[in-house]
């Protein structure tokens, strides 16, 4: 069982209480955009065997969005953050270093 | 390697089965081949064998990380039909369908294809007007399919329970002529033909690098060294993400866990396969009298083959609504197996944007029942560059909004 920390209410939430929503930090093409960009953002996926940013929604408690850090391998978590981010805090980067040496921010994508 | 009979059986007999040969051979890897295949799943082995059968293609080499058929292929539930809504599904699926009538015979190894029919439960009325929807696009894709009644279920598999009253089953899609079979026996038999026709399997190989050079590939790396080919062929499943990653693509493809788990097993009480989707569980009856169960798919990228406990607890809970009488049936093993979903629950069988690579992926929880009409159009696409079978699922589906979307017509993808 998966368990998230929501960053709003505290809460230690079982999966059964959060709704998953995908890969997160896509860059979300508007109108205007290249067909190969929508196709970017809609469909392509990093999808990594590893390190992986998500979005989640405390669908049975606040409601609200959040992010999360977590190993696709391992299922370890490192940390969850807010939803109004475009990257995850330095403290959770520094701590996803730390485990795992020579990591660093997108370098998969 | 000899050939599988009766006679070899009752020779065998009388010399203490001393006589037996290794089914395929474990060679070193040579410096170069034609085509690499990495991944020894059913799809992987039913391309090479293919290639080699239909094209003549035979300097190939299988790369398999593990074990041959411990993938998906070792891990899944075995249900096949046909009995897809749109036509570029109908058509690879009943393809695969009708090439399980006769593999055993073609590949001279039990694989233990049971036509012991499929039925779909249509238990919300949701389902009635989509099956029956299916069953009328069935007709004219030419795939034996019929809509039928409560009592008609009832009389088919008598364990059901149709009253509900939360899951009523208010009809079925029953597809008479498909079934079950071996996986293992998949994987085996495709792998000892391809072994007997000169192609390298080598297990405990796993690529870990993809090279090219001025955009056509020319090798990869392995944990066992540099091999290099002309063409690849990557059938990673799960992998498909981080394998399409060393050649510098991304894949409209998500990983997660999906679960399965077998009871005790007990005498014989169910002769066909019963697939109930609106609450998410299947069951069959395998021949050592488990009954065989699929359950849930996380909603979360997942390598772990594991899954989440919660899903055997919703799967268990919503199958004894169905089937009262499995209540006190002791479960005996549970796994996972990580699948490969598309946006469209349809595949990928495509060239990738790395010249001489190919891509056959997105079978997700429903790949097993395709094994050998995947092989078959893949092998074609990789060797003559196109495929009738394959044509509708090219990678540029989705930047071209093409979809086969399969996901509306079932709501799952079995
Ligand atoms: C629980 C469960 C139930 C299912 N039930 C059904 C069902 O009832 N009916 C149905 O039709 N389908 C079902 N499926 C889906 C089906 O199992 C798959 O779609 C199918 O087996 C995929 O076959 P494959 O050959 O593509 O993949 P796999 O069998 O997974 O083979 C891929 C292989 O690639 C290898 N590999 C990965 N990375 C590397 C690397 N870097 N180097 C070398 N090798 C590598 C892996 O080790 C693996 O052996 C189910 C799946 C699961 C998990
Ligand atoms: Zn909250």
């Amino acid at each position: 069982m998966l368990i998230l920390t929501c960053p709003y209410c505290g809460v230690d939430c079982d999966e059964t209480e959060l709704g998953a929503g995908g890969e997160a930090h896509l860059k979300r093409h508007g109108p205007g955009s290249t067909d190969e960009e929508f196709e970017s953002y809609i469909f392509q996926r990093e999808n990594p065997r590893g390190v992986h940013f998500e979005r989640w929604r405390h669908a049975m408690g606040c409601g609200k969005w959040f992010h999360a850090a977590r190993d696709t391998a391992t299922l370890e978590v490192f940390g969850t953050y807010v939803a109004q981010a475009f990257e995850p805090p330095q403290e959770i980067k520094d701590k996803i270093t730390a485990k795992r040496p020579g990591w660093t921010w997108r370098d998969v994508a | 390697m000899g050939r599988y009979s009766v006679f070899a059986v009752a020779r065998e007999a009388f010399r203490n089965h001393t006589g037996w040969q290794r089914a395929w051979s474990s060679p070193e890897a040579k410096r170069r081949y034609d085509v690499i295949i990495i991944g020894a799943g059913g799809h992987g082995l039913a391309t090479a064998y293919y290639l080699g059968k239909n094209f003549g293609i035979t300097n190939v080499a299988v790369l398999e990380k593990g074990w041959l058929g411990g993938g998906n292929t070792g891990r899944n539930t075995t249900i096949i039909r046909s009995n897809y809504l749109q036509d570029p599904s109908a058509a690879i699926y009943e393809k695969a369908r009708s090439l399980y009538e006769t593999l055993s015979q073609d590949l001279n190894y039990n694989v233990m294809f049971s036509p012991r029919g499929v039925m779909m439960l249509a238990q919300t009325e949701h389902e009635v007007r989509g099956y029956k929807r299916t069953a009328h696009a069935n007709v004219l894709q030419g795939v034996t399919t019929e809509f039928i009644s409560p009592e008609r279920v009832k009389q088919l598999c008598p364990i059901i329970e149709i009253r509900g009253p939360r899951y009523p089953v208010l009809g079925a899609l029953w597809q008479a002529r498909g079934g079950t079979a071996r996986h293992d026996a998949v994987a085996w038999g495709y792998a000892r033909k391809c072994s007997e026709m000169g192609m390298d399997i080598i297990q405990k190989c796993e690529v870990t690098g993809i090279r090219s050079e001025g955009g056509k590939v020319v090798g990869v790396t392995t944990n066992r060294g540099d091999i290099d080919c002309d063409k690849l062929g990557v059938v990673v499943a799960g992998h498909s993400g981080h394998v399409a990653s060393m050649a510098g693509f991304r894949l409209p493809i998500e990983s997660v866990a999906l679960q399965a788990m077998v009871s005790e097993p007990i005498k014989p009480c169910m002769d066909v396969v019963v697939m109930a989707n609106t609450v998410h569980g299947y069951m069959s009856q395998s021949d050592k009298g488990e009954m065989v169960i699929g359950g849930g798919a996380d909603g979360y990228n997942n390598y772990t083959q594991r899954g989440s406990f919660h899903h055997i607890e919703e799967t268990v809970r919503a199958l004894v609504e169905t089937f009262p009488m499995i209540s006190r049936l002791k479960m005996l093993r549970q796994w996972g197996g990580i699948v490969d979903m598309t946006g469209d629950r349809s595949p990928i069988l495509s060239k990738a944007p790395v010249d001489g690579v190919f891509i056959n992926c997105g079978w997700g929880t429903g790949g097993f029942k395709a094994i050998p009409g995947s092989g078959w159009g893949f092998a074609e696409l990789m060797a003559k560059g196109e495929s009738p079978l394959t044509a509708g699922f090219g990678l540029e589906r989705f930047r071209e909004g093409r979809f086969v979307d399969e996901s509306v017509a079932a709501g799952v993808a079995h």
